[in-house]
């Protein structure tokens, strides 16, 4: 038989530690990492996934509307590649949690002393790691087609990304928390809600040509300033008001999420 | 560290139905104490372990657990407690080494000391070989051993275990038991735990909450329970034509009751079944009836649910619903 040998003070003693949202966030986002990183070959086809939708997709919309585009076709695609990618990845966010939730390791999480918002936020943060290493690849890629790269407008358009990011990701939560016990149907209210939002934010197609009524739609759109914002920032303009309603619509999405998430899941052991 | 007062907990169901979960549960367990919960399945057994982890919220009645009241401190409680559930704490996608590492630091070990307790956990468990390997790889018997792992971590003076050997077989149940009555020797923690096997809470517990539709019918020691509720129960096989005479006497020993003669055999239920045998046998052969047998059996918690329920917990079982 072993003997333990750790005294068992010592183990009180740090567990006083103090506590912050902070240092919570940081634990949940590496444990949800930690699968990720230990598989590369799904790590791999995850990074070049918006490559290969940009070099499908991109010279179709090159083709059809190239020359009517604001700076480009790359100018115009490469931000809404990067929203796109935002949007599925924290939009799915949910799922990896109903797992946890029927094998029981998110029940015993709940009993931990984590603040519950850490269990949100580094939940939808987790998403967006590999986001910035995917931005980056597309950025490198892109350049030598012509793409323009704005450090200082990119790295505040990634900021918004997170987010926007974590406001969708806990809506995401809020959701596998509320069809539990049916998670089929996780897939979808998901895409219910995803593709109309996608599609009437002006991400893939621009509005302009379309009909009065989807113009009046993407205006409530939380969606579509925010793509506003991130090609205005990409193009390196910081101060326009398109960036301060990006902000205005990231940080209203991040409230309600975060607020609705933690309602949810303070019920969610029912 | 653990005071409950007329605990409760409601489900409403939908607009006309709400199931009473729990109906006013009062209960002290001192520390050091390992008190088994045990009732059917839908007793309300795990809905009161989770108003005491602090998972759902009590509709009526106060609980403190380790210090703090489970309402209005519930970020105190939980870091004073571990909590092994009926499911998998370590998550299937993650390795074995990584959650136990990851459950330290949540609970404020630093790097360090969190990488020694996970190791020393992973070899006194005897998760060694499997540390890098994936929680889903992982035998059933072996992810019960992680979770236990898991609620130890922080070396919590209070442990509550929630079904901890269900699914297991007998092997492997005895192995895990082994390293729960380890552990706590070690820590001296205060252990709760609830189940349904009989046989597990009359060998493990030093005391038994008995719980039936939300409420606490009995709480005693095994023994105690057993001598009080239950009793012990004589059986004498005699020869053909004496059953009337003997069932007689039977029903004049000390305490005697649920006399019954049936075939060549006579039963009785008496408090003291081994002092109260040999009083029986002298008794028979003093009126010249030959004793062809004679047996002492002693009782088991579910005689002491029968007698608290009219139900055998092994029906009440079967005919429960899933727990709430």
């Amino acid at each position: 038989m072993t003997t333990l040998t750790v005294p068992t003070e010592q183990i009180e003693a740090t567990r006083t530690v103090q506590r912050n949202l902070f240092r919570d966030t940081v634990i949940v986002m590496r444990r949800e990492l930690k699968p990720v990183l230990h598989d590369p070959f799904s790590l791999i086809f995850g990074m070049i996934q918006p490559l290969v939708f940009l070099a499908l997709f991109g010279p179709l919309l090159a083709g059809s509307l190239g020359g009517s585009l604001d700076g480009g076709v790359w100018q115009w695609f490469v931000p809404s590649i990067l929203v796109m990618t935002t949007l599925f990845g924290t939009s799915a966010t949910g799922s990896n949690l109903l797992m946890e939730f029927q094998t029981g390791a998110h029940e015993r999480m709940l009993v931990t002393p984590l603040s519950r918002s850490s269990l949100l936020i580094g939940r939808a943060l987790k998403e967006m790691v590999p986001l910035f290493g995917q931005a980056v690849i597309v950025i490198a890629v892109m350049v030598p087609f012509g793409f323009d790269l704005h450090l200082g407008g990119a790295i505040v358009g990634l900021a918004l990304l997170a987010v926007f990011g974590v406001g969708l990701g806990s809506f995401s939560y809020a959701l596998a928390i509320v069809v539990r016990k049916q998670d089929w149907m996780f897939w979808v209210v998901q895409q219910t809600f995803l593709f109309p939002l996608m599609i009437l934010s002006g991400m893939l197609l621009p509005l302009e040509t379309g009909p009065e009524w989807m113009r009046i739609a993407s205006k409530f759109n939380p969606l579509s300033y925010l793509v506003d914002a991130e090609r205005t920032l990409f193009a390196g303009d910081v101060t326009s008001s398109a960036v301060l309603w990006g902000w205005i619509a990231g940080l209203v999405t991040v409230a309600l999420g975060l607020t609705v998430g933690i309602r949810t899941m303070l019920r969610s052991a029912d | 560290m653990i005071s409950t007062r007329e605990l409760a907990k409601d489900f409403v169901v939908s607009r006309t139905e709400t199931v009473h979960a729990v109906r006013g549960i009062s209960l002290e367990v001192e520390p050091g104490e390992l008190v088994a919960v045990l009732g059917p399945n839908g007793a309300g057994k795990t809905t009161t372990l989770r108003m005491l982890t602090t998972l759902i919220a009590p509709t009526s009645g106060t609980a403190k657990v380790a210090g703090y009241d489970v309402s209005t401190n519930p970020g105190q409680v939980r870091r004073q407690i571990g909590y092994v559930g009926q499911g998998n704490g370590a998550g299937h996608s993650q390795r074995v080494r990584d959650e136990l590492y990851g459950q330290g630091v949540i609970y404020g070990l630093d790097s360090r000391s969190a990488k020694l307790r996970s190791d020393e956990l992973i070899e006194s468990l005897e998760l060694g070989d499997l540390a890098r390997r994936k929680v889903s790889e992982l035998s059933g018997g072996q992810r019960r051993r992680l979770d236990v792992a898991m609620g130890l971590v922080h070396a919590p003076g209070l442990l509550f275990l929630d079904e901890p050997s269900t699914g297991l077989d007998p092997q492997n149940r005895a192995n895990l038991w082994d390293h729960i009555l380890r552990m706590r020797e070690q820590y001296s923690m205060t252990i709760v735990l609830t189940t349904h096997y009989l046989d597990e809470a009359d060998s493990m517990a030093e005391r038994v909450v008995v719980v039936d539709h939300g409420e606490v019918i009995a709480d005693d020691t095994a023994d105690a329970l057993k001598a009080k509720l239950a009793g012990d129960l004589l059986l004498l096989t005699v020869a053909p034509g004496n059953l009337a005479g003997t069932a007689e006497l039977a029903g004049q020993l000390l305490g005697a009751r649920e006399v019954v003669a049936e075939g060549d055999q006579v039963s009785v239920r008496v408090a003291n079944g081994p002092v109260a045998l040999p009083e029986l046998i002298s008794a028979a052969q003093r009126t010249g009836v030959p004793v062809a047998a004679a047996q002492v059996i002693r009782p088991t918690l579910d005689d002491v649910f029968l007698n608290l329920t009219g139900r055998s917990l092994r029906e009440a079982d079967s005919t429960g619903k899933a727990a709430a």
